[in-house]
């Protein structure tokens, strides 16, 4: 237990580091995912080519070697930024692969006919994905969506081997301290267990207003 | 008659299966063309590259004089001054039948919501439905969910309706619901395109009747021409088979 009180500041701050770097990858992922879910069905080759390979590339590249890309890549370009900031870099664009496909699913379960009659009204392909086809895919894409953001939390713990501050780092402090090795990851287990919680929870709440709707 | 439809050697492939083969067909402003043939024979294919929801291969068409672009928002424009009724309606299942309505003239034409709301609730009316706005499609009857679909697509004010097969996907007691709002909207003068097996109402609508088969258009003759003395074999079997009963 005094390995919490004692060390209050430090698991604070891990926790809102964690905290920080899964609201703003799971932002970046959810708005990437959801262009990349429209690209992936427009009616223009390119950019379902760009669709394409997004996913193609981030999902299957492991998230350890991304965040070496984006560190060691980015400065050649003359892009530097703050570690934190290609971390969540990183774990967003990783995560939008997932969230994308999550969407492209949603949106095969809305039939045919929607788009069709749309379109047939004149709307353009952007509004007829924003207005009619999202819409209706939404309720199905809540639960999946909700996994893979539990998973973004989780994936955040690699940011703290690239010196971000994150919930999972602490440990080594701690163990440099001498606390006790069982005691610190269980407080840190908590820390990640508020956190996904708190994400299934709100997952929860949003099926239950519009998942079964209708 | 001004040409307001106009197709010109239209080819249509679905991979190696030759779906449409070298159309010609001029729909006239204000005419009702009825386009009957057996199952497969391509009809709904019709319907959907004179809006573009296909491409086709070969040959060009033209509304009023215009030829219809590939792709893009030209394409979308052009789309809009055509409506589409379904035979599975394809009302939008998360809005409302007001809001189904006024939808694209809210977001294709840029209408106020005031605007867009009084004309949807008129149309709304005519189809006798004014009733049911705040409704959502899935609690209507097909019939009426019908209904709504036809007021939908007058919202948009076009110069042509396609319907494919309005009235197959509905109960006996519903049809004749649906062809009463068709055949008032042809007496109007709306130009339309009617894929249907209903044999009263191309008699009592239609200017012209398209016979196919097999992606051809066999015969194209009125009403009365075809029906009393069809002159294709394709055209005689099969009326024998759907008068019959
Ligand atoms: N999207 C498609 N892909 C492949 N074949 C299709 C497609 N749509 C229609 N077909 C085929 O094209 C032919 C004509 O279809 P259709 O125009 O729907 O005929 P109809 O409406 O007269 O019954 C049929 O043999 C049908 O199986
Ligand atoms: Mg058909």
């Amino acid at each position: 237990m005094n390995v919490l009180t004692q060390n209050f500041q430090l698991y604070g701050d891990g926790f809102l580091g964690t905290l920080r770097l899964t609201v703003y990858s799971s932002l970046l992922a959810l708005a990437l995912g959801v262009v990349m879910a429209g690209f992936r069905v427009a009616p223009v080759g390119a950019l379902r080519g760009v669709g394409t390979a997004w996913v193609a590339v981030l999902r299957n590249t492991p998230l350890t070697l991304l965040f070496f890309a984006m560190l060691l890549g980015l400065p050649r370009f003359g892009v530097a930024l703050p570690f934190e900031l290609f971390a969540v870099l990183a774990l967003g664009c990783y995560t939008s692969s997932f969230i994308c496909e999550a969407v492209r699913s949603g949106i095969n379960t809305v039939p045919l006919g929607q788009g069709e009659a749309a379109r047939s009204l004149g709307m353009t392909f952007g509004q007829t994905l924003g207005t009619v086809v999202l819409p209706q895919a939404f309720r199905t894409v809540i639960a999946p969506v909700g996994s893979t953001l539990i998973a973004l939390c989780k994936n955040s713990a690699i940011a703290g081997s690239f010196s971000v501050t994150e919930l999972l780092s602490t440990y080594k402090t701690l163990n440099e301290n001498g606390y006790s090795v069982l005691w610190s990851f269980v407080w840190i287990a908590l820390g990640y267990l508020i956190l996904t919680l708190a994400i299934s929870a709100l997952f929860h709440f949003m099926e239950r207003r519009w998942g079964a709707a209708r | 008659m001004e040409p307001l439809i106009e197709l010109r050697g239209v080819n249509k492939h679905y991979g190696t299966l030759h779906v449409l083969r070298d159309i010609n067909l001029t729909v006239g402003r204000g005419e009702v063309v009825v386009v009957i043939g057996p199952s497969g024979s391509g009809k709904s294919t019709l319907c959907r590259i004179i809006n573009r929801l296909e491409t086709v291969e070969s040959g060009t068409i033209t509304l009023a004089g215009r030829n219809l672009p590939a792709e893009g928002k030209e394409l979308a424009r052009l789309r809009a001054e055509v409506g589409m009724v379904f035979q599975a309606f394809n009302l939008f299942g998360h809005k409302t039948v007001l809001a189904n309505v006024m939808l694209a003239p809210l977001k294709v034409r840029g209408q106020k919501k005031d605007k867009a709301q009084a004309r949807a609730l008129d149309l709304l009316e005519r189809v006798g439905l004014a009733d049911q706005a705040a409704k959502y499609p899935a609690q209507l009857s097909g019939g009426q969910q019908q209904r709504v679909a036809i007021a939908r697509a007058l919202a948009m004010d076009p110069e042509a309706l396609l319907f494919d097969e309005p009235t197959s996907a509905l109960d006996p007691e519903m049809i004749s619901e649906v062809l009463e709002v068709m055949r008032q909207l042809a007496q109007e003068g709306m130009t339309m395109v009617v894929v249907t097996h209903e044999m009263g109402f191309a008699r009592s609508a239609a200017n012209r009747v398209v016979f196919m088969a097999e992606g051809q258009i066999v015969e194209d003759r009125t009403p009365e021409e075809f029906f009393t003395a069809p002159e294709s074999d394709r055209a005689k079997d099969f009326l024998s088979k759907i008068l019959k009963h």
